[in-house]
């Protein structure tokens, strides 16, 4: 009984940090995106879109590569895109921290666990499926 | 595909969709639907885009929706980070099954599913939440991955336990199959898992389930922008749109109560659900 108690006052510093880590990605990624978008939109206002039919080919900016690459050009569209990859990895990080908060409760079965999961993400990163 | 937007510029698209994504976002966040189940309808009906890219947006969203609303709830300390871990290989794993699955099969069937998941949905949050938790410690893989545990209420600190731990974890490989082929949170079905099947206590189950949501929209996200899916012109307004609105949204929950609300949202739902599926049926999609 005491001991549940204690672990779930342990993780209470665990769960404050953890919301500021969530609400500083989620502000920061908008900011990119905002910035990125007000970018794009100067020199591209007028432009045609079409999005009527799914073209893979003609996308850009779809690995993080490109999408770095697109960066040292202060690309608007590029800029977007960063800003969407670093929400993308707002939830990753809270599992790299929760990573390490279980290894500093000496939990090695949930630092594997976490691990995996992590592990099934960053595998996602290198499936390369034909379109 | 009706062209609705042909030759629309890129001024008027990112406007029309930031303030639909905002409005997706609030109602999302008011109703407990979440974003995802909106953007579709809004970018494929409403604006013709075609359902690849539209899964790509919702799937940003759903990310948005869920980190914005998980800031507010670690902040109680009662998401089970532990139940979260342990079932998250369920739900990323099966969300990159469900991505593959998603390029082997035709648009039009991933539209009639989407349609499906809707209207379970609208009939999920209509009906009336029953907490079965209770402190009863019977199930051995509970004990063993330490998925028992505590929340703060107001007469003082109450234990619970979980219960089924392979039927909940099942369920959250459906929901993150799910997900993953529809760009969608599974919200719907991973209450389902974690309330009825698991048992958790309500308080527990809404914030773990959210962070779940995040961890494997993640990991399908990742896939969908290898795939071309995730359009930067269309996340744009997206992102910015569904991440204001449901912060609103989270500030208006706290001092209004939203039933009246739901029932409309379900009406307004069905009808999206019931329009896709006559479109992916019909081949107009």
């Amino acid at each position: 009984m005491s001991k549940e108690v204690k672990h779930y006052l342990g993780d209470k510093d665990v769960q404050v940090i953890l919301g500021t880590l969530l609400r500083v990605g989620v502000l920061v990624s908008t900011a990119v995106v905002i910035l990125g978008g007000i970018i794009f939109l100067f020199s591209h206002k007028g432009q045609a879109v079409s999005f009527e039919t799914f073209k893979p080919e003609e996308a850009r900016f779809s690995s993080i590569a490109e999408i770095l690459k697109g960066l040292r050009t202060f690309d608007g569209l590029a800029i977007v895109q960063f800003g969407v990859l670093l929400l993308i990895f707002t939830p990753i990080a809270r599992i790299v921290f929760s990573i390490f908060s279980f290894l500093m409760e000496k939990d090695y079965m949930y630092v594997l666990i976490g691990t995996l999961v992590l592990v099934i993400i960053i595998a996602s990163l290198y499936l390369d499926i034909a379109h | 595909m009706y062209a609705i937007f042909a030759g629309m510029t890129v001024l008027l698209f990112t406007l029309i969709v930031l303030v639909g994504a905002f409005l997706a976002g609030l109602l999302g966040s008011l109703t407990g639907l979440g974003g995802g189940v909106i953007i579709i309808p809004l970018l494929n009906l409403g604006l013709g885009v075609d359902i690849h890219y539209a899964i790509g947006a919702s799937i940003i969203s759903v990310i948005a929706t869920s980190s914005g609303s998980a800031a507010a709830y670690v902040k109680e300390g009662i998401t089970n980070v532990r139940i979260g871990m342990f079932l998250e290989i369920a739900t990323t794993a099966s969300a990159i099954v469900g991505v593959i699955i998603a390029t082997y099969i035709k648009a039009d069937y991933i539209i009639v599913i989407f349609g499906l998941i809707l209207l379970f949905s609208a009939v999920m949050m209509l009906r009336k939440k029953v907490d079965h938790s209770n402190n009863e410690q019977t199930s051995i893989l509970a004990n063993y991955f330490k998925l028992n545990g505590s929340y703060p209420t107001e007469d003082g600190v109450k234990q619970y336990a979980v219960h089924r731990v392979v039927g909940g974890f099942a369920m959250m490989f459906v929901a993150g199959t799910l997900s993953g082929l529809l760009g969608i949170g599974s919200g719907a079905l991973k209450v389902i898992g974690m309330d009825n099947i698991m048992r958790i206590p309500f308080k527990v189950s809404t914030t773990t389930s959210n962070f779940m949501i995040g961890v494997t929209a993640a990991a399908s996200a990742l896939v969908y922008l290898h795939k071309g899916q995730i359009d930067p012109m269309i996340a744009m307004p997206v992102t910015i749109g569904v991440i204001t609105g449901a912060t609103l949204g989270a500030k208006i929950l706290i001092k209004t109560k939203t039933d009246k609300l739901k029932v409309v949202f379900a009406i307004v739902v069905t009808f999206l659900a019931l329009q896709m599926i006559y479109n992916g049926l019909s081949g107009k999609a």
